[in-house]
């Protein structure tokens, strides 16, 4: 395998350097030196991880691990169940977070609002978040799967996968506001002075000028807490929901295979790092827009 | 109680402000006719800013009354949004809206306040930005903007929304001072358009220029206030001739 090109310029490779943005012009090589730094960056790499694949395969029980864990014709078996399970896992937080990004606005909004009128807001929202955010998640889900359908009462849907989504909406909303709560303290004052010095209501001025401000700072916490929120839905299996982790459960316990725990991590990169990169160059694409090539 | 003077586009009595134990205004009472234009100078930390914000209702007040064309402000159960879109008011650093095209931000306002459509908004917005000459960056971000042009597009945003009065906060301070004369050639067009403005500013040239009266701040209060002439050349108070002597000292007049 080869890395094409020239030298690893770790700004593209992230895609932070959007165009027209404040970029960082890379240094001008001589071709010589271009093409010896490539190929030492090259044997650099391949040493390394030669070293470290022979170390591993080498070891005494390697065989044993790798049919415990790299198995392929288990992989190629259990294949369509993962990739069935994993519906589920994303359903669970793509739904949940649809949910979150309005919720959490909401309670952030509740935190901040001034004057005595609205402490029993103010302390209501504080409250939820501390108590969101101080339960592990795992008991969250255990009480709400489990206990309220446990009522018994008319109309309350028993549904794990239902309670899994709304625990975790409930818990990664207490982050998020906090998240948004941040952004909007970050926004300085005077933007709402001149706002509501135009007439715009107190609502008007967080609608149109504060929060579309505040969002745009912190797009990259916000997906900090959605990739935890993504990772966090495998522990809606305790209650019974056949997602990712518990369909790899259920394997292991037929096959005595680790093999889909393997697939199951590959399947959280593969759709955890390109989210992280499209946000990046997102945001990077943002402030290209806003900030002048003066 | 009420005596309504019907050409009296602003008047202020007995306003007091403080902050915590700092009492920034000590009892101000200010009257401005229509048309009129009234600078006040005063060194920093004298109270110009915290008085027009007050008036702009950004501020609290602790006692005191403000009427606008003859409407009490400051009673109780006043609608503050309806005052303030009354009342224009650009401050010294821009305040523009940064993720907004300039279009915007003078249009959003009108649409949002005044319940214009889209299409008045922009036409009215792209009319007032075509008077500045600057009706061709509509579609650019302030930040792509020089100082001095996002000023006149902040002068122009309170302006959208055709206010009774307009309160300009040191609006020249944060300019490169040759970006100074863009803004000011463009306060002198509205004075010269009949607008009504309170001027808090350092530009003592400016104000003798362009003032039917100015008026001294000293530590919370109007010490003096006179037509320019007087007020530049033979100031009453001693407070006044010192803080003269100062910008004349410093070659600001």
């Amino acid at each position: 395998m080869t890395i094409g090109g020239g030298p690893i310029d770790s700004g593209e490779l992230i895609g932070l350097a959007g165009r027209g943005g404040p970029r960082r012009s890379p240094r001008r090589m001589p071709p010589g030196e271009a093409v010896r730094s490539t190929l030492i960056a090259l044997v650099s790499t391949i040493v390394i991880f030669g070293v470290l694949a022979v170390v591993i395969t080498s070891s005494p029980n390697w065989p044993d691990v790798q049919d415990k864990f790299f198995n392929g014709p288990i992989l190629a078996s259990s294949w369509p169940k993962i990739i069935e399970a994993f519906g589920t896992n994303i359903a669970l937080f793509v739904i949940a977070e649809l949910l979150i990004l309005p919720f959490a606005l909401v309670l952030a909004i509740l935190r901040g609002l001034p004057g005595p009128v609205f402490f029993p807001f103010r302390l209501l929202a504080t409250f939820y978040v501390d108590f969101f955010r101080a339960v592990p998640s795992v008991v969250i889900i255990y009480l709400l799967g489990f206990g309220i359908p446990g009522l018994g009462l008319a109309g309350v849907p028993e549904d794990t996968f239902f309670w899994g989504v709304v625990a975790l909406t409930l818990v990664y909303s207490a982050y998020v506001s906090e998240v948004y709560r941040a952004g909007i303290e970050s926004v300085h004052w005077s933007q709402e002075a001149a706002a509501r010095s135009l007439g715009l209501s107190r609502l008007q001025a967080l609608r149109f000028v504060i929060v579309p401000q505040a969002i745009r700072r912190v797009i990259p916490p916000l997906l900090n807490d959605f990739i935890g929120l993504q990772k966090d839905t495998v522990l809606v299996s305790v209650i019974g929901v056949v997602e990712l982790f518990r369909e790899g459960q259920i394997i292991k316990a037929a096959k005595f295979n680790f093999t889909p725990f393997i697939a199951i991590a590959v399947l959280f990169l593969v759709i955890t790092i390109p989210l992280a990169r499209v946000t990046d160059w997102l945001v990077a694409r943002d402030r290209a827009r806003q900030v002048a090539g003066r | 109680m009420t005596t309504r003077a019907p050409a009296q586009a602003l008047r202020i009595e007995g306003l007091h402000k403080s902050f915590g134990d700092l009492e920034v205004l000590k009892g101000i009472d200010l009257a401005l006719d229509e048309h009129e234009v009234v600078c006040l100078i005063g060194s920093s930390g004298s109270g110009k800013s915290t008085l027009l914000r007050c008036i702009n209702l950004l501020e609290e007040i602790d006692a005191g009354r403000i009427f606008v064309e003859g409407d009490e402000v400051t009673a109780k159960g006043v609608d503050v949004n309806r005052i303030r879109r009354r009342i224009g008011i650009v401050f010294q650093a821009f305040n523009l809206f940064p993720h907004m095209s300039v279009l915007d931000n003078v249009s959003l306002a009108p649409r949002k306040v005044l319940g214009l459509s889209r299409t008045d908004a922009e036409a009215r917005a792209t009319e007032l930005l075509d008077r500045i000459g600057l009706a061709d960056k509509r579609n650019d971000y302030p930040d792509r903007l020089s100082g001095g042009q996002q000023q006149r597009v902040a002068i122009v945003r309170a302006l959208a929304m055709q206010p009774d009065l307009l309160l300009l906060d040191e609006i020249t301070s944060a300019l490169d001072p040759e970006l100074v004369a863009e803004v000011l050639n463009l306060i002198r067009e509205l004075a010269g358009n009949g607008m009504t403005m309170l001027i808090a500013t350092h530009e003592m040239s400016f104000a003798r220029e362009i003032a039917n009266r100015v008026g001294f701040l000293d530590a919370g209060r109007i010490l003096e206030i006179a037509p320019p002439a007087e007020m530049f050349s033979a100031p009453r108070e001693e407070r006044t001739q010192q803080f003269l002597q100062r910008v004349i000292a410093a070659g600001r007049l």
